[in-house]
C-alpha cells in the first residue's frame, strides 16, 4: 500500500500536472487558432533549456527565474507565429499543421546547436524525501512542482473567468465569427493566447527538467501525452486539459503497478504507450472528450 | 585521381539508391495526402514495419530474433508491402473518419506504439540492438555491379510504381479521390462510398511505405527501432512531398532525389569540418530543411510541381474527357 503511495500514486501526480499545463496550451490553440500545433512540447524544451540557462548565469533557484523564462519563451513563440503561423492563418488549417511539424523540428535542432544534446540538470544537489508516518516519503521537489502547478492553473482560471482577454479567449474558442462580429478584436486575443500556452508549456519544462533533467528530446516526449490530454478534456476546454492532462499522467503511472498478480500491469517499456493508446482510443470512440469539447 | 573519380561514382550510385527508396516512400505519401488529403504523420511507422518483415522474412535463420526463413528478397519485398497494408487497413478502419489534425495526431501515436513494440518484444526483433545480415540483392557481383545492380532495382521499382500511379491518377478511382479531397460532402453526395475510398488511398499509401521500409532494410543490410524517428523519415518524406509538388507524382520523384542529394551533400561537406562543428551541422541542416520547408509552404504552396488538374469538357458535362 505505502509502495502503491511512494511509487506510482505520487509520481502519478506529478507527471499529470505537468502534463495538465501543457495539456492547456495545446487545447487553447487548438480551440482558438484550430489546429494541432506538434511545436507546442518544443516549446517546453525551450522554455527548461532557458531556465536552465538563467539559473546557470544568476545561480537562483530555478523557480526564482521561472517568471523570465515563461516571458522569453512566450516572446520566442510570439516571434514564430509572426514569422510562420500568420502568413498561414488564411488558408486551409492542415498548412498550419505542416507548417507546426516542420518548425518542431526547427525548434529542436536549434536547441541542439545552442546548448548541445547531452543529458543536464539543474543541479540541486540530493533532495531528501520527508518521511511520515515512517514510510510515506515525499520529495520536497514533487511538492513544489504540484503547488507551483496548482497556482498557475488557478491563475488561469482567473484569467478566463474574470478578465475581459479571458472572455474574449472563451468566446472565440466557441465562435471565432461571432466573436469577430461582436468587435472582438482577434489577432490580440491569438496573442494572449499564445502567450498564455508558450508560459504554461515553459513552466511544464521546467517542472519536469527539475524532477528529472533537461535534454533536447523532453518536449518530443510530452507531446503526445499532452495531445493525449487536450483530447481527453476535449479541444478548447482549459478545465478539461487540467483534469485530462492528470488522468493520463496517473494512468501512465499507475498503469505499471501490478495490479493482478504480481507482475507489472503493463510492462515497464510500454508506458509511454499507455498515453498514446487513450489517445487513440479517445479519438475513435469519443472526438469530443469526456467534457465535451468541440470537434472540428 | 582514377581511384577519386571511382569513388565519387560509387558514391553517386549510392546517393541515388537512397533517393530512389526516398521516392518510393514519397509516392507512398503523395497517394494518402497529395491524392485524397489523409494527413499521415507516421510514416515512419509504416516505414519500419517493411523493414522489419523484410528482415525477418528474407535473413538467414538466428537465434536473436524471429523468423529467419531465408525467403528470396522478392518475397520479402511482397511480404513487406501485404504486411504494411494489413496493418493500416486495421489502423484505417479505426481512424480514417478522423478530421485532418486528428488522423495526424492518431497516426503519430500509432508509429510510436510500432516503435515501442519493436523496442520491446526482443524474442522477434531483437529489441534496440535490431536486425542485421539483411541479404542485399546482387550482392554476390563483382565491386561496383552489386551496387550499380541495386540502383537498377530501385530505379525499375519508382518506374513501375510512376506508371501506375499516374494511371490510377487519372482513372475515375484517381477523379474520385480528388473529389474526395476537394469537397467531401460533394463526393459523398454523389453516392461515393467516401470512408470505403478512404481507405484504400491510405492502405496503397502505406503498401508503398512498407515498400520503401524493405527496400531501404535491403541496401543498408540492418535496422533498428530508432530508424523509425520522426526525424529521419516522416519529417523528410514529407518535406520532400511538399516541396516536390503534392499530388503530382513527377513533383514527388523529383523532390525526393533533390532533397536527399543536398540532405547527403551537406552530410558529406559537414564531415570534412572538425569535429565539434561536424555534429553542430547536423543539427543546422535540419534547422534549414525546416527553414525551406517554411519557405516553399509561404512562397510556392504548390511546391515545384503544381498539381496538373483535370479539364472539363465546356458542353457536356457527361462526357469523360480523355486525359
Amino acid at each position: 500500500m505505502i509502495e502503491f503511495l511512494n511509487f506510482y500514486l505520487i509520481p502519478g501526480l506529478v507527471l499529470g500536472s505537468i502534463y495538465a499545463l501543457g495539456a492547456i496550451g495545446v487545447t487553447l490553440t487548438f480551440g482558438i487558432l484550430r489546429f494541432a500545433n506538434f511545436a507546442h512540447g518544443e516549446t517546453m524544451t525551450l522554455g527548461a533549456f532557458i531556465a536552465l540557462s538563467l539559473a546557470t548565469f544568476t545561480g537562483w533557484h530555478p523557480f526564482a527565474v521561472l517568471p523570465i523564462a515563461m516571458a522569453l519563451t512566450a516572446l520566442a513563440v510570439l516571434g514564430m507565429d509572426r514569422l510562420f503561423f500568420r502568413p498561414l492563418r488564411h488558408g486551409s488549417t492542415i498548412i498550419l499543421v505542416i507548417a507546426s511539424f516542420g518548425l518542431m523540428l526547427m525548434v529542436r535542432s536549434l536547441v541542439q546547436l545552442v546548448w548541445g544534446a547531452q543529458l543536464r540538470s539543474f543541479g540541486q544537489g540530493i533532495d531528501l524525501p520527508w518521511v511520515l508516518f515512517d514510510a510515506l516519503r515525499i520529495f520536497p521537489k514533487h511538492v513544489t512542482i504540484v503547488c507551483a502547478a496548482l497556482v498557475l492553473m488557478l491563475a488561469v482560471h482567473l484569467l478566463l473567468s474574470r478578465t475581459r482577454a479571458g472572455k474574449a479567449m472563451r468566446a472565440m474558442a466557441d465562435s471565432p465569427d461571432l466573436a469577430r462580429l461582436t468587435g472582438i478584436d482577434t489577432e490580440r486575443v491569438i496573442v494572449t493566447t499564445w502567450i498564455v500556452g508558450a508560459g504554461l508549456a515553459a513552466a511544464a519544462g521546467v517542472f519536469l527538467a527539475y524532477d528529472t533533467h533537461v535534454e533536447s528530446q523532453l518536449g518530443f516526449k510530452l507531446l503526445l501525452p499532452i495531445f493525449a490530454a487536450a483530447l481527453l478534456g476535449g479541444i478548447g476546454r482549459p478545465y478539461g486539459a487540467m483534469a485530462g492532462g492528470l488522468v493520463i499522467g496517473l494512468v501512465e503511472e499507475l498503469s505499471t503497478y501490478p495490479w493482478i498478480g504480481s507482475e507489472a500491469l503493463v510492462p515497464p517499456g510500454y508506458k509511454t504507450g499507455v498515453a498514446f493508446a487513450i489517445m487513440v482510443a479517445i479519438l475513435i470512440w469519443r472526438p469530443s472528450g469526456l467534457f465535451r469539447g468541440r470537434v472540428f | 585521381m582514377e581511384q577519386q573519380l571511382y569513388g565519387i561514382f560509387l558514391y553517386g550510385v549510392f546517393l541515388l539508391t537512397m533517393g530512389g527508396i526516398y521516392a518510393v516512400l514519397t509516392l507512398g505519401l503523395n497517394i494518402q495526402w497529395g491524392f485524397t488529403g489523409l494527413f499521415n504523420a507516421g510514416v515512419a511507422g509504416f516505414f519500419a514495419i517493411g523493414a522489419y518483415t523484410t528482415a525477418i522474412v528474407t535473413s538467414a535463420a538466428s537465434e536473436r530474433h524471429l523468423g529467419g526463413y531465408g525467403l528470396p528478397v522478392a518475397a520479402g519485398l511482397v511480404a513487406a508491402m501485404v504486411a504494411s497494408a494489413v496493418i493500416a487497413w486495421g489502423v484505417g478502419r479505426i481512424c480514417i473518419r478522423l478530421r485532418a489534425d486528428y488522423l495526424a495526431i492518431a497516426t503519430l501515436g500509432i508509429a510510436e506504439i510500432f516503435r515501442l513494440v519493436l523496442k520491446n518484444e526482443v524474442w522477434a526483433t531483437n529489441g534496440p540492438r535490431g536486425i542485421s545480415l539483411i541479404p542485399k540483392p546482387f550482392e554476390h557481383l563483382p565491386e561496383p555491379w552489386n551496387q550499380v545492380g541495386m540502383l537498377l532495382l530501385v530505379f525499375a521499382v519508382v518506374a513501375v510504381l510512376y506508371v501506375l500511379l499516374e494511371r490510377a491518377r487519372r482513372s475515375p478511382w484517381g477523379r474520385v479521390m480528388a473529389a474526395i479531397r476537394e469537397n467531401e460532402a460533394a463526393a459523398r453526395a454523389a453516392g461515393k462510398d467516401v470512408e470505403r475510398l478512404r481507405i484504400e488511398a491510405f492502405v496503397l499509401g502505406a503498401a508503398l511505405m512498407g515498400l520503401g521500409g524493405a527496400l531501404m532494410a535491403h541496401h543498408i543490410k540492418f535496422i533498428e527501432p530508432n530508424a523509425a524517428e520522426p526525424v529521419s523519415a516522416t519529417f523528410l518524406v514529407w518535406v520532400m512531398l511538399v516541396i516536390g509538388g503534392a499530388a503530382n507524382n513527377r513533383g514527388a520523384v523529383f523532390g525526393a532525389i533533390l532533397i536527399w542529394t543536398i540532405w547527403s551533400t551537406a552530410e558529406i561537406l559537414s564531415a570534412r569540418l572538425p569535429p565539434e562543428w561536424a555534429v553542430k551541422s547536423a543539427y543546422l541542416r535540419i534547422f534549414l530543411v525546416g527553414l525551406a520547408l517554411q519557405i516553399i509552404l509561404q512562397r510556392f504552396p504548390g511546391g515545384i510541381f503544381r498539381e496538373r488538374r483535370f479539364r472539363t469538357a465546356p458542353s457536356s458535362s457527361t462526357r469523360e474527357q480523355p486525359p
